[in-house]
Protein backbone atom coordinates (compact mmCIF):
# COMPACT_ATOMS: atom_id res chain seq x y z
CA UNK A 1 0.00 0.00 0.00
CA UNK A 2 1.85 3.03 -1.26
CA UNK A 3 1.65 6.01 1.35
CA UNK A 4 -1.53 8.14 -0.45
CA UNK A 5 -3.47 5.43 -0.40
CA UNK A 6 -3.08 4.74 3.49
CA UNK A 7 -3.79 9.05 3.98
CA UNK A 8 -6.43 8.67 1.88
CA UNK A 9 -8.25 6.20 4.37
CA UNK A 10 -8.03 9.15 6.98
CA UNK A 11 -11.45 10.75 7.75
CA UNK A 12 -11.66 13.97 5.43
CA UNK A 13 -13.63 17.39 6.36
CA UNK A 14 -13.88 20.37 5.19
CA UNK A 15 -14.50 22.58 7.81
CA UNK A 16 -16.54 25.50 7.04
CA UNK A 17 -17.65 28.84 8.68
CA UNK A 18 -21.10 30.49 8.06
CA UNK A 19 -21.23 34.33 8.82
CA UNK A 20 -24.84 35.98 8.87
CA UNK A 21 -25.09 39.07 8.64
CA UNK A 22 -28.41 39.73 9.09
CA UNK A 23 -27.53 38.45 12.87
CA UNK A 24 -24.25 40.51 13.50
CA UNK A 25 -24.56 43.64 15.42
CA UNK A 26 -20.69 44.66 14.89
CA UNK A 27 -20.25 44.42 18.79
CA UNK A 28 -16.86 42.55 18.09
CA UNK A 29 -16.58 39.97 20.48
CA UNK A 30 -15.25 37.69 17.71
CA UNK A 31 -12.73 39.58 17.24
CA UNK A 32 -11.42 39.96 21.18
CA UNK A 33 -12.15 35.86 21.42
CA UNK A 34 -10.19 35.59 17.98
CA UNK A 35 -6.98 37.93 20.08
CA UNK A 36 -7.08 36.38 23.01
CA UNK A 37 -7.89 32.57 22.06
CA UNK A 38 -4.65 33.06 19.47
CA UNK A 39 -2.07 35.36 21.49
CA UNK A 40 -2.14 38.38 19.49
CA UNK A 41 -0.53 41.17 21.60
CA UNK A 42 -2.07 44.49 21.97
CA UNK A 43 -1.61 47.12 19.00
CA UNK A 44 1.61 49.28 19.58
CA UNK A 45 0.57 53.05 19.68
CA UNK A 46 2.29 53.67 16.45
CA UNK A 47 0.50 51.04 14.19
CA UNK A 48 -2.28 51.89 12.12
CA UNK A 49 -4.64 49.57 10.51
CA UNK A 50 -2.24 48.60 7.98
CA UNK A 51 0.52 47.38 10.71
CA UNK A 52 -1.50 46.23 13.51
CA UNK A 53 -1.83 42.36 13.64
CA UNK A 54 -5.51 41.57 13.19
CA UNK A 55 -6.87 37.79 12.35
CA UNK A 56 -10.38 38.92 12.67
CA UNK A 57 -11.72 42.04 11.56
CA UNK A 58 -15.33 43.78 11.60
CA UNK A 59 -15.98 45.85 8.65
CA UNK A 60 -18.74 48.33 9.00
CA UNK A 61 -20.13 48.89 5.64
CA UNK A 62 -21.88 51.83 5.43
CA UNK A 63 -22.12 52.29 1.45
CA UNK A 64 -23.51 48.45 0.61
CA UNK A 65 -26.47 49.26 1.78
CA UNK A 66 -28.69 52.08 -0.58
CA UNK A 67 -31.09 52.57 3.07
CA UNK A 68 -27.87 54.10 4.36
CA UNK A 69 -27.75 51.33 7.52
CA UNK A 70 -24.64 49.59 7.99
CA UNK A 71 -24.12 46.16 7.22
CA UNK A 72 -21.14 45.01 9.43
CA UNK A 73 -18.68 42.03 7.80
CA UNK A 74 -16.80 39.75 9.99
CA UNK A 75 -13.56 38.77 7.77
CA UNK A 76 -11.30 36.22 8.79
CA UNK A 77 -9.20 34.29 6.73
CA UNK A 78 -11.60 33.11 3.92
CA UNK A 79 -9.68 29.08 4.20
CA UNK A 80 -9.49 29.32 0.23
CA UNK A 81 -9.97 25.84 -1.21
CA UNK A 82 -7.79 27.52 -4.02
CA UNK A 83 -5.94 29.43 -2.12
CA UNK A 84 -3.55 32.07 -3.68
CA UNK A 85 -1.29 32.43 -0.98
CA UNK A 86 -0.06 29.03 -0.98
CA UNK A 87 0.84 29.20 -4.83
CA UNK A 88 2.94 32.67 -3.53
CA UNK A 89 4.69 31.73 -1.13
CA UNK A 90 8.56 30.73 -1.81
CA UNK A 91 9.04 28.74 1.99
CA UNK A 92 5.89 26.57 2.00
CA UNK A 93 4.95 28.92 5.25
CA UNK A 94 1.53 28.55 4.05
CA UNK A 95 -0.33 25.19 2.89
CA UNK A 96 -3.80 23.76 1.94
CA UNK A 97 -4.38 20.55 4.15
CA UNK A 98 -6.59 18.56 2.26
CA UNK A 99 -7.51 16.54 5.38
CA UNK A 100 -9.33 18.99 6.62
CA UNK A 101 -9.11 22.32 4.37
CA UNK A 102 -7.79 24.41 6.28
CA UNK A 103 -5.07 27.22 5.47
CA UNK A 104 -2.44 26.84 7.93
CA UNK A 105 0.36 29.15 8.06
CA UNK A 106 3.87 28.07 10.10
CA UNK A 107 5.25 31.57 11.15
CA UNK A 108 8.59 30.09 11.97
CA UNK A 109 9.31 29.27 8.01
CA UNK A 110 7.87 32.25 6.94
CA UNK A 111 10.74 34.86 6.00
CA UNK A 112 8.58 38.02 6.16
CA UNK A 113 8.60 38.89 2.16
CA UNK A 114 5.00 39.40 2.16
CA UNK A 115 3.84 37.59 -1.02
CA UNK A 116 0.97 36.00 0.29
CA UNK A 117 -0.44 39.39 1.71
CA UNK A 118 -0.34 40.78 -1.61
CA UNK A 119 -1.80 38.13 -3.34
CA UNK A 120 -4.64 37.36 -0.71
CA UNK A 121 -7.38 39.16 -1.92
CA UNK A 122 -9.80 39.44 1.19
CA UNK A 123 -6.50 41.34 3.26
CA UNK A 124 -6.76 38.92 5.98
CA UNK A 125 -2.61 38.68 6.77
CA UNK A 126 -1.24 40.44 9.08
CA UNK A 127 2.75 41.16 8.99
CA UNK A 128 4.35 41.82 12.63
CA UNK A 129 6.25 45.03 12.14
CA UNK A 130 7.66 44.95 15.88
CA UNK A 131 7.99 42.46 18.71
CA UNK A 132 4.83 40.92 20.74
CA UNK A 133 4.87 42.88 23.68
CA UNK A 134 2.27 42.19 26.77
CA UNK A 135 1.30 44.92 29.43
CA UNK A 136 3.26 43.39 32.70
CA UNK A 137 1.49 40.34 33.81
CA UNK A 138 -0.41 39.84 31.19
CA UNK A 139 1.77 37.02 29.86
CA UNK A 140 0.27 34.83 32.67
CA UNK A 141 -2.68 34.91 30.24
CA UNK A 142 -1.25 33.37 27.26
CA UNK A 143 -2.95 30.25 26.13
CA UNK A 144 0.01 27.39 26.24
CA UNK A 145 -1.44 26.07 22.84
CA UNK A 146 -0.20 28.21 20.53
CA UNK A 147 2.81 29.63 19.58
CA UNK A 148 3.89 33.59 19.57
CA UNK A 149 5.22 34.69 16.64
CA UNK A 150 8.43 36.73 16.48
CA UNK A 151 9.04 40.58 14.59
CA UNK A 152 8.85 39.83 10.87
CA UNK A 153 6.75 37.16 10.19
CA UNK A 154 3.14 37.11 8.61
CA UNK A 155 0.57 35.79 10.51
CA UNK A 156 -3.36 34.72 9.56
CA UNK A 157 -6.20 32.68 10.82
CA UNK A 158 -5.88 29.38 11.27
CA UNK A 159 -9.56 28.23 11.92
CA UNK A 160 -8.02 27.67 15.93
CA UNK A 161 -6.47 24.78 14.60
CA UNK A 162 -5.52 24.16 17.62
CA UNK A 163 -8.89 23.26 19.08
CA UNK A 164 -8.77 20.82 16.45
CA UNK A 165 -5.74 19.28 17.64
CA UNK A 166 -6.81 18.99 21.08
CA UNK A 167 -10.21 17.53 20.16
CA UNK A 168 -7.97 14.69 18.38
CA UNK A 169 -6.06 13.84 21.28
CA UNK A 170 -9.04 13.64 23.45
CA UNK A 171 -10.20 11.25 20.42
CA UNK A 172 -7.35 9.15 20.28
CA UNK A 173 -7.16 9.01 24.16
CA UNK A 174 -11.04 8.06 24.28
CA UNK A 175 -9.85 5.65 21.77
CA UNK A 176 -11.84 6.62 18.93
CA UNK A 177 -10.90 7.86 15.63
CA UNK A 178 -12.66 10.48 14.43
CA UNK A 179 -13.63 13.65 16.61
CA UNK A 180 -16.82 15.15 17.91
CA UNK A 181 -18.11 18.08 16.03
CA UNK A 182 -18.10 19.65 19.55
CA UNK A 183 -14.78 19.31 20.41
CA UNK A 184 -13.82 21.41 17.35
CA UNK A 185 -15.70 25.09 17.64
CA UNK A 186 -13.44 28.10 16.68
CA UNK A 187 -13.16 30.74 19.55
CA UNK A 188 -15.22 33.30 17.20
CA UNK A 189 -17.78 31.47 16.78
CA UNK A 190 -18.02 30.40 20.65
CA UNK A 191 -17.70 34.00 21.19
CA UNK A 192 -20.78 35.43 19.37
CA UNK A 193 -23.70 36.55 21.76
CA UNK A 194 -25.90 36.57 18.30
CA UNK A 195 -24.84 33.45 16.97
CA UNK A 196 -24.34 35.07 13.71
CA UNK A 197 -21.45 32.45 13.11
CA UNK A 198 -21.59 28.10 12.60
CA UNK A 199 -19.38 26.19 12.22
CA UNK A 200 -19.01 22.48 10.69
CA UNK A 201 -18.01 19.95 8.79
CA UNK A 202 -19.82 20.89 5.09
CA UNK A 203 -18.77 16.99 3.95
CA UNK A 204 -21.75 16.47 6.65
CA UNK A 205 -24.42 16.63 4.25
CA UNK A 206 -26.76 16.21 7.41
CA UNK A 207 -24.81 19.10 9.19
CA UNK A 208 -25.99 22.26 9.67
CA UNK A 209 -23.10 24.03 7.71
CA UNK A 210 -23.87 21.96 4.70
CA UNK A 211 -27.52 22.82 4.71
CA UNK A 212 -26.60 26.84 4.84
CA UNK A 213 -24.15 26.18 2.22
CA UNK A 214 -26.58 25.40 0.04
CA UNK A 215 -29.56 27.86 1.11
CA UNK A 216 -29.96 30.43 -1.91
CA UNK A 217 -29.51 33.69 0.35
CA UNK A 218 -25.33 32.15 1.25
CA UNK A 219 -22.55 33.58 -1.13
CA UNK A 220 -19.35 34.30 -1.12
CA UNK A 221 -17.12 37.53 -0.98
CA UNK A 222 -15.13 38.25 -4.14
CA UNK A 223 -17.00 35.10 -5.81
CA UNK A 224 -16.02 35.50 -9.36
CA UNK A 225 -12.16 35.18 -8.40
CA UNK A 226 -12.56 31.48 -7.70
CA UNK A 227 -11.01 31.14 -4.96
CA UNK A 228 -13.82 28.79 -3.29
CA UNK A 229 -13.28 30.45 0.03
CA UNK A 230 -14.80 28.26 3.52
CA UNK A 231 -16.07 31.17 4.79
CA UNK A 232 -19.79 31.49 3.76
CA UNK A 233 -21.95 35.03 4.06
CA UNK A 234 -25.80 35.01 4.35
CA UNK A 235 -27.95 37.99 3.93
CA UNK A 236 -31.54 37.81 3.23
CA UNK A 237 -31.47 41.21 1.33
CA UNK A 238 -30.19 40.95 -2.32
CA UNK A 239 -28.84 44.44 -2.56
CA UNK A 240 -26.12 43.53 0.16
CA UNK A 241 -25.30 40.19 -0.96
CA UNK A 242 -25.08 41.34 -4.73
CA UNK A 243 -22.81 43.58 -4.01
CA UNK A 244 -20.48 42.02 -1.07
CA UNK A 245 -20.35 38.66 -3.61
CA UNK A 246 -18.90 41.04 -6.37
CA UNK A 247 -16.75 43.59 -4.66
CA UNK A 248 -15.77 42.57 -1.14
CA UNK A 249 -15.04 45.05 0.93
CA UNK A 250 -11.43 46.23 1.45
CA UNK A 251 -9.59 48.00 4.99
CA UNK A 252 -10.15 50.91 6.69
CA UNK B 1 48.89 21.98 -4.12
CA UNK B 2 52.51 22.53 -3.17
CA UNK B 3 53.64 20.61 -0.03
CA UNK B 4 53.72 23.71 2.48
CA UNK B 5 50.80 24.77 1.23
CA UNK B 6 49.76 21.29 2.43
CA UNK B 7 51.12 21.44 5.19
CA UNK B 8 49.64 25.00 6.32
CA UNK B 9 45.98 24.17 5.01
CA UNK B 10 46.15 20.89 7.12
CA UNK B 11 47.63 22.49 10.03
CA UNK B 12 44.59 25.29 10.04
CA UNK B 13 42.28 22.74 9.56
CA UNK B 14 42.72 19.97 11.65
CA UNK B 15 42.53 22.82 14.49
CA UNK B 16 39.28 24.39 13.24
CA UNK B 17 37.57 20.74 12.50
CA UNK B 18 38.58 19.84 16.54
CA UNK B 19 37.22 22.95 17.75
CA UNK B 20 34.26 22.64 15.52
CA UNK B 21 33.48 19.00 16.92
CA UNK B 22 35.45 18.28 19.73
CA UNK B 23 35.34 21.98 21.66
CA UNK B 24 31.83 23.66 20.31
CA UNK B 25 29.20 21.39 21.58
CA UNK B 26 30.74 21.69 25.17
CA UNK B 27 30.44 24.96 24.99
CA UNK B 28 27.27 25.22 23.48
CA UNK B 29 25.47 22.74 25.70
CA UNK B 30 25.50 23.75 29.82
CA UNK B 31 24.90 21.10 31.91
CA UNK B 32 21.91 21.18 34.57
CA UNK B 33 21.44 18.64 37.71
CA UNK B 34 18.03 17.45 38.20
CA UNK B 35 16.71 18.13 41.31
CA UNK B 36 16.27 15.05 43.22
CA UNK B 37 18.19 11.32 42.35
CA UNK B 38 15.42 8.75 40.69
CA UNK B 39 16.07 5.06 39.65
CA UNK B 40 13.48 3.48 36.72
CA UNK B 41 14.79 0.32 37.24
CA UNK B 42 14.10 -0.25 40.69
CA UNK B 43 10.54 1.00 40.08
CA UNK B 44 10.14 -0.88 36.99
CA UNK B 45 11.13 -4.24 38.77
CA UNK B 46 8.52 -3.31 41.35
CA UNK B 47 6.05 -3.76 38.26
CA UNK B 48 5.12 -0.42 37.43
CA UNK B 49 4.84 0.72 33.71
CA UNK B 50 5.72 4.24 32.61
CA UNK B 51 1.96 5.72 32.50
CA UNK B 52 1.82 4.63 35.98
CA UNK B 53 3.23 7.53 36.88
CA UNK B 54 3.86 9.56 32.75
CA UNK B 55 0.15 9.66 32.87
CA UNK B 56 -2.15 10.95 29.58
CA UNK B 57 -4.94 12.15 30.68
CA UNK B 58 -8.56 12.07 29.86
CA UNK B 59 -8.66 14.92 27.73
CA UNK B 60 -5.46 13.82 25.76
CA UNK B 61 -3.25 15.96 27.59
CA UNK B 62 0.54 14.38 28.96
CA UNK B 63 0.88 15.12 32.06
CA UNK B 64 4.58 14.66 31.75
CA UNK B 65 6.35 14.66 34.91
CA UNK B 66 4.63 12.81 37.64
CA UNK B 67 3.01 15.27 40.63
CA UNK B 68 4.55 15.30 44.27
CA UNK B 69 0.89 14.14 45.05
CA UNK B 70 1.38 10.69 42.75
CA UNK B 71 5.33 10.41 44.42
CA UNK B 72 3.96 11.00 48.19
CA UNK B 73 1.12 7.86 47.05
CA UNK B 74 4.05 5.24 48.18
CA UNK B 75 6.60 7.67 49.92
CA UNK B 76 4.64 9.44 52.50
CA UNK B 77 7.45 8.67 55.42
CA UNK B 78 10.65 8.99 55.88
CA UNK B 79 12.65 5.35 55.51
CA UNK B 80 16.66 4.76 55.42
CA UNK B 81 16.69 5.42 51.56
CA UNK B 82 18.31 9.05 51.46
CA UNK B 83 16.82 9.77 47.87
CA UNK B 84 13.12 9.03 49.81
CA UNK B 85 14.25 11.14 52.53
CA UNK B 86 14.93 14.18 50.57
CA UNK B 87 11.53 13.53 48.71
CA UNK B 88 9.85 13.73 51.63
CA UNK B 89 11.64 16.47 53.81
CA UNK B 90 11.78 18.94 50.26
CA UNK B 91 9.02 18.20 48.39
CA UNK B 92 5.99 15.78 49.84
CA UNK B 93 5.45 17.51 53.66
CA UNK B 94 6.38 21.21 52.35
CA UNK B 95 3.50 20.19 49.53
CA UNK B 96 5.57 21.50 46.46
CA UNK B 97 5.73 19.93 42.81
CA UNK B 98 9.61 18.66 42.16
CA UNK B 99 11.12 21.00 39.43
CA UNK B 100 11.89 18.24 37.29
CA UNK B 101 13.91 19.27 34.33
CA UNK B 102 13.09 17.13 31.41
CA UNK B 103 15.58 15.95 28.85
CA UNK B 104 12.56 15.63 26.10
CA UNK B 105 10.71 19.34 25.78
CA UNK B 106 10.13 20.13 22.49
CA UNK B 107 10.39 23.99 21.12
CA UNK B 108 7.37 26.08 22.10
CA UNK B 109 6.28 26.05 18.07
CA UNK B 110 5.95 21.65 17.87
CA UNK B 111 3.17 20.12 19.02
CA UNK B 112 3.36 16.34 20.50
CA UNK B 113 0.58 14.53 21.16
CA UNK B 114 1.41 11.46 23.36
CA UNK B 115 -2.40 10.49 23.05
CA UNK B 116 -2.48 10.18 19.66
CA UNK B 117 0.69 7.99 19.86
CA UNK B 118 1.36 6.06 22.67
CA UNK B 119 -2.74 5.48 23.07
CA UNK B 120 -4.07 5.14 19.78
CA UNK B 121 -0.97 4.10 17.54
CA UNK B 122 0.87 2.33 20.41
CA UNK B 123 3.98 3.47 19.87
CA UNK B 124 6.29 2.26 22.75
CA UNK B 125 7.10 4.95 25.07
CA UNK B 126 11.22 3.60 24.27
CA UNK B 127 10.82 4.33 20.62
CA UNK B 128 11.00 7.99 21.08
CA UNK B 129 12.83 7.72 24.48
CA UNK B 130 15.08 4.83 24.49
CA UNK B 131 15.62 2.48 27.51
CA UNK B 132 14.66 5.27 29.60
CA UNK B 133 12.99 3.16 32.33
CA UNK B 134 15.93 1.04 32.82
CA UNK B 135 18.36 3.82 33.76
CA UNK B 136 19.25 3.43 37.43
CA UNK B 137 20.05 7.59 37.56
CA UNK B 138 17.95 10.45 36.06
CA UNK B 139 20.79 12.00 33.53
CA UNK B 140 21.54 15.89 34.12
CA UNK B 141 19.93 17.45 31.52
CA UNK B 142 21.97 19.20 28.62
CA UNK B 143 20.75 22.70 27.52
CA UNK B 144 21.44 24.62 24.56
CA UNK B 145 22.56 28.43 25.60
CA UNK B 146 21.59 29.79 22.48
CA UNK B 147 17.99 27.92 21.64
CA UNK B 148 17.51 26.67 25.57
CA UNK B 149 16.69 23.18 24.10
CA UNK B 150 17.32 19.73 25.74
CA UNK B 151 20.62 18.33 23.50
CA UNK B 152 17.77 14.84 23.03
CA UNK B 153 16.34 17.30 20.61
CA UNK B 154 19.32 16.96 18.34
CA UNK B 155 20.29 13.58 19.78
CA UNK B 156 23.48 12.65 21.71
CA UNK B 157 25.99 12.69 18.81
CA UNK B 158 26.67 16.05 17.00
CA UNK B 159 27.44 14.63 13.44
CA UNK B 160 23.87 12.35 13.91
CA UNK B 161 25.95 8.85 12.53
CA UNK B 162 25.79 5.39 14.00
CA UNK B 163 23.03 6.67 16.39
CA UNK B 164 20.37 4.38 18.08
CA UNK B 165 16.91 4.62 16.06
CA UNK B 166 15.00 6.12 19.06
CA UNK B 167 18.06 9.42 19.43
CA UNK B 168 16.94 12.50 18.46
CA UNK B 169 13.44 14.05 18.58
CA UNK B 170 13.75 16.46 15.38
CA UNK B 171 11.29 17.78 12.76
CA UNK B 172 13.37 15.16 10.09
CA UNK B 173 12.90 11.72 12.77
CA UNK B 174 9.68 12.61 13.12
CA UNK B 175 8.94 12.56 9.23
CA UNK B 176 11.28 9.90 8.74
CA UNK B 177 8.56 8.00 10.88
CA UNK B 178 5.58 9.32 9.91
CA UNK B 179 6.43 8.43 6.00
CA UNK B 180 7.32 5.42 6.89
CA UNK B 181 3.77 4.41 8.01
CA UNK B 182 2.51 6.70 5.42
CA UNK B 183 1.00 9.18 7.78
CA UNK B 184 2.23 12.46 6.25
CA UNK B 185 -0.42 15.10 6.70
CA UNK B 186 -0.41 18.53 6.69
CA UNK B 187 2.12 21.00 8.60
CA UNK B 188 -0.43 22.11 11.33
CA UNK B 189 -1.02 18.73 12.31
CA UNK B 190 2.09 18.98 14.29
CA UNK B 191 3.22 22.67 15.07
CA UNK B 192 1.04 25.51 16.70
Amino acid sequence: MTATQQTSTLPTHRYTLVVDLDRCNGCGSCATACAVENNIPPAPERSNVRTGVVWLRVHDVATVDPSGRSTFVPIPCQQCDEPPCVDVCPQRAVEYDPRTGIVGQIPVRCLGCRYCMVACPYHTRSFNWWSPEWPEGMKASLNPDVSIRQRGVVEKCNFCVQRLQAARAKTSAAGKTDIDPADYVPACVEACPSRALSFGDANDADGEVAKLAKDPESFRLLAALGTSPKVLYRSSDPVVRERLSRTGVTRG
Amino acid sequence: MKLPALVSFTAGLVPALAAGWLLFPRLIYKTEAQPLPFNHKVHAEQGMACGDCHAVAEDGRFAGMPTTESCAGCHAEKGENPAVNALVERYVEPGVEIPWLSNARQPDNAYFPHAAHVTGEKVACARCHGPHGESTAVRPVQVNRLSGYPRDIWGPSISRLRREEWQGMKMSDCIACHRAGGRESACIDCHK
